[in-house]
Formats: C-alpha cells, structure tokens, sequence
C-alpha cells in the first residue's frame, strides 16, 4: 500500500492526536469468545492494555484493544488495529517488522505502514519507545501464537 | 545563608553539565534518588582505589582500619538517628530494611489472625513484604483509612486498630503526596494497645531530622541514595530488644557465631546477625559522608529550604492555569501533579524534552492511584538541597506549554 498522503510534522501530530482523542478501535470486543487475546502492560510506565484479534480463513477481520493508555500507545495501538484489518498472517507480521525496524532506526519499507509513519520521530524520547510498541508487540505474539498454524487457520 | 547553587558546585553531576535533549538539565526527581556531593564520590573511590580490603576477615593492617571505618559509621548513623550504634544495621535500602523486619519479625512472631496495618498510600516495599507475611503466617493486611485530603490521622488509626493488630507500618512522608504524618502521636496510639510500629523513613530521613528515641518508633528504615549517598546501602534501625528477637532474613557468612552438621547454629547478636555476607562498604563510608553533608548543612535549614521551594512551586503552577495539584497543602518538597488534559506520562515526555527530570506514574503506590486519587497515574516533581527557583520557573514554564506535549516528538 502506497503512503496516501505526504507526512509532516504537522500531519503526524494531527494523525496522533486524532487517535489518542477518538480512538477507533478501542473496546473490549461484545462477543470475546470469537476473539484471540493477550494483555500487555508495562513496568516503566501505566500502559496497561487487553488486545483482541478476530480472524477467518487466515485473514484478519477484526483488531480491537482497551486499556488504560498515554497519548503514543493509544494511537500507535489504534492504527495497527486499522492497519491489521484485512491482513493475512504473513502481510500482518510483515508490517509489524517494518513498524518496528522504523520506531529503532533501522531501515524499513515505508510503503506498507500508512499513518503509523505518525511515530517516525519516537526515537528522539527513547524512554517512550515501549509506549509506542506495547500493541504491537501484543498483537505480534497474539499472531505468532494462535493465528494460521501449519498453514490452517483456526478461528476461536 | 543557604544557598543552593552554591551547593551545585559541590556536585560533579551538576558541574559536567550532563545534556538533555540538547538542554540543560533540571533535576526534580529527588523523591527517587539524588546527586551526589564530591566528599561522598571520594569516599566511594578511595574505598576501591586505596582502601579495599573486606571487615572482619583479615589480619592485616587494612582489614582493621575497614573494620574501624564500618565502627565509625555505624556511631554516625547512631548519632544521626540518636540511638546506639547496635541498633544500626546496614541493608541494601529501605525495601532491604522492610523486608528484614517482615521476614526477621512478621514471619517468625505473627500468626494466623493476627493483623498488620498499614496504608493504601504506602510504597510498595511496605506493601508486598507485608502481603508475603499475610500469605505464609495466616495474617492479614488491613489498612488505616486516609482523611479526605490523604493524611493518616490519629482519630483514624485509633478506629482501624483492633485487640488483634500486632504491627502498623507507614511511612513518615508519603512518596506521592509528601504528607508529613505525626508519627510521634501515632506510635503513642499503636504503643498503648501494646502495637509496634515499623516507620518508612526512605522519603522522611533524607529531608529531617529524625529521633527515634523522641518518635519512640520501634523500626526505622530509610535508603542512602535518596540522601545523597550511594545506591545499594540504606539503614534498618530497630530496638536493640526487638532485633535480639528476630530472626537474620538474610544468612551467610558474618552472621553467625558457630554451627554444626546438625543444623543447629548460633547467630551472632544484633547488628551483625543481619548483615550476613560481604557488606557494601563503599556504601558505608559513601552513606556517612552524607550524614556528615547533610548535617553541616543543618536540617533546619533543609526543611525551611523545601518549604519555600514547595511553596513557590504551588504558586507558579497554580499560575500556569494548566496544573491539577493533588498535594498542594503537604509539607514535604514534592509536588504531584497533571497538566490539564494530558496524560501523565505524555506530559512527562514533554517535560523531558525541555531536559526537566520528573516522574510519572504511580510512584510504586499503586493502591492510592486505585483508591484514593482516582487517576490512573500523576506527574511527580520533589526538590532537595539543590533545588533553586529557576528550576521550578523552567517547570512553570513547560507546564504552561504543556499542552502542546506532542511538540517532543516533532521538534
């Protein structure tokens, strides 16, 4: 997926706090029996998170989370849920590679990570970094562990 | 006078400068630890460059003059605290000092039934050892409710005691809200239904002075570093009749008097019992270069110094028109805080990047976020010797900008 817009600073604040202040994703699911789910939470900080991952025939159709959250992992969380949507398992930890590779300084592919290109400057507060990773490492284990073993895909 | 940029000239972690975010730094995260003063850096070094040997081991020249210096501070740390010097062990910190007086006193003498009191303000080192107790002797945890504005009250206390309350253990000043509690007139209330009284003194002892003959407490803990000492040293006092009852939590080497394939063994008295293994002595002479700072300095003038500063800093961010203050009446130099409609660690973040060290968080006292300030994390500044008002101004400054938070990612 090509980048849809050209990213500033302006437009990245605009992308974070648009998230942090209407969160899109951000409930526990009414039905959690259909969902895969993991909590996350972290000791240098109050995030404290639940994440939840639908999927069907290997494909992703839902990605919600809820919790108690600061401004970075509050839209970095939401975006991934956007961005999980729809995704197979290879495509959705591909992203999350990416995502991460960014968020450390090392190089990654910008095509695939829309508006979570919002946390390319994270690395300049450092102590923040595990606030703009603890959904996504959530729903990486959520993927490695549950979705698509062997090339079958189980929904719950 | 007292002076404190002066006093930053006695620190190397104030005169190099050390860069944040490409600003100078502002140091107010002394509730958590503190910079340290060039005699107690020396003391430290020499110890590894020109005095290292072990206490109690050797025969040789060296050995005996560590064991001397380890007598020397523990009559300071005696003189300091006014008790004597076998009523001074040395820990790892308060949380080392807690956790032997739960281990050395709640294992071996509480029982199912009994009950430990304690608040839902304290820090979790006088929180989990105590659930630790509850959970291998039978006893339970329960707590002195908080007035209204977070104080432990007398009247409070009086009500949560019961015929079954063996130990209340609270800290003199609470690490979030810096209350100063009357810890003389509580240990009178606990003393007269035959209850000791364990006394946190990690946020109390650094900024104080503080006479456990005249609180009358039956333990004090307290940590080097939030004092201008080393990391890994801190105190446990205890009554020299209460601590030749208790139990080591911790054996080894140096504790014990003899011991045979039986399993029987004689530990030695107190203080040694408890000071199983080799010792942080670098921590030792560091710590008691520290009392010696902070009592030249005269604690008088501390506590005058930190309620000026505290004073000065409620207004300037009552000022700002951007604060919620939790704390504003309490007496210690700590300030606990949000900036409007920010969350506590983005406001952190941004403090950060304007190079002003704060904390945010829960501050290890996770029950008071639960029930008491009913947020789920607050912003925490505390001041120290060598705080000035500048460094509260730059506070004011970026709270008053605060809103503007997400500028620490974008410029």
């Amino acid at each position: 997926m090509p980048t849809s817009f050209e990213i500033t600073p302006e437009i990245m604040r605009e992308i974070i706090m648009d998230h942090y202040s209407s969160p899109r994703h951000k409930r526990a699911p009414e039905n959690k029996d259909l969902y895969f789910s993991t909590h996350s939470s972290s000791v240098n900080c109050i995030d404290d998170i639940d994440v939840y991952l639908e999927e069907k025939d290997g494909v992703v159709v839902d990605a919600l989370w809820d919790g108690v959250a600061c401004a970075i992992s509050t839209a970095s969380t939401d975006i991934l849920c956007d961005l999980l949507i729809g995704k197979k398992k290879d495509e959705a930890l591909y992203v999350i590679e990416q995502y991460k590779n960014m968020i450390i300084g090392q190089p990654y592919d910008k095509d695939v990570l829309d508006e979570a290109l919002a946390f390319t400057n994270t690395g300049k507060q450092p102590a923040r970094i595990h606030c703009a990773t603890i959904g996504w490492d959530a729903f990486e284990k959520i993927i490695h562990e549950h979705a698509c073993e062997g090339g079958e895909c189980h929904g719950k | 006078m007292f002076d404190p940029k002066a006093i930053q000239n006695d620190f190397p972690m104030f005169r190099n400068k050390p860069d944040m975010q490409g600003r100078p730094l502002v140091w107010l995260d002394n509730a958590s630890t503190t910079f340290k003063p060039d005699s107690v850096i020396s003391a430290v070094v020499d110890y590894y460059t020109k005095e290292t040997s072990n206490s109690h081991r050797g025969d040789y020249d060296l050995c005996y003059a560590m064991d001397q210096a380890v007598l020397h501070a523990r009559k300071t740390i005696a003189r300091f605290l006014n008790c004597e010097p076998r009523e001074v062990v040395f820990t790892s910190g308060a949380t080392g000092s807690l956790n032997t007086v739960a281990y050395g006193y709640g294992l071996k003498f509480l029982k199912e039934g009994d009950e430990i009191l304690i608040t839902e303000a304290e820090h979790a080192s006088n929180v989990l050892p105590w659930f630790q107790i509850a959970k291998y002797t039978g006893c339970k945890v329960s707590y002195i409710p908080l007035s209204e504005n977070g104080r432990i009250t007398p009247k409070n206390l009086e009500k949560a005691l019961t015929p079954r309350t063996k130990l209340v253990s609270f800290a003199a000043v609470g690490n979030v809200l810096g209350y100063l509690e009357p810890v003389k007139e509580l240990t009178k209330i606990a003393h007269n239904h035959g209850v000791l009284v364990c006394l946190d003194g990690a946020q109390s002892v650094p900024h104080m002075k503080t006479d456990v003959r005249d609180l009358d407490v039956d333990f004090l803990a307290f940590s080097g570093h939030k004092m201008l000492g080393p990391t890994g040293i801190g105190v446990l006092y205890g009554k020299y009749d209460l601590l030749s009852k208790m139990d080591p939590f911790i054996s080894g080497g140096g504790n014990n008097d003899k011991f045979h394939m039986d399993c029987s063994v004689t530990f030695l008295p107190p203080p040694e019992r408890f000071e199983a293994g080799t010792q942080n002595l670098a921590g030792i002479l560091g710590l008691t270069k520290a009392v010696e700072y902070l009592e030249n300095l005269g604690f008088d003038s501390i506590v005058e110094h930190e309620r000026k500063l505290k004073q000065y800093a409620v207004e300037k961010l009552l000022q700002t028109g951007n604060a919620e203050i939790y704390n504003a009446d309490s007496e210690a130099g700590i300030i606990t805080f949000n900036i409007k409609g920010v969350f506590a660690q983005d406001a952190a973040t941004y403090l950060n990047s304007q190079g002003i060290a704060c904390r945010s968080g829960q501050h290890c006292a996770k029950l008071l976020n639960q029930t008491y300030l009913k947020t789920p994390a607050t912003v925490r500044a505390s001041f120290y010797v060598y705080t000035t008002e500048d460094d509260i101004d730059a506070l004011a400054e970026a709270v008053k900008n605060g809103g503007n938070y997400l500028d620490a990612y974008f410029i």
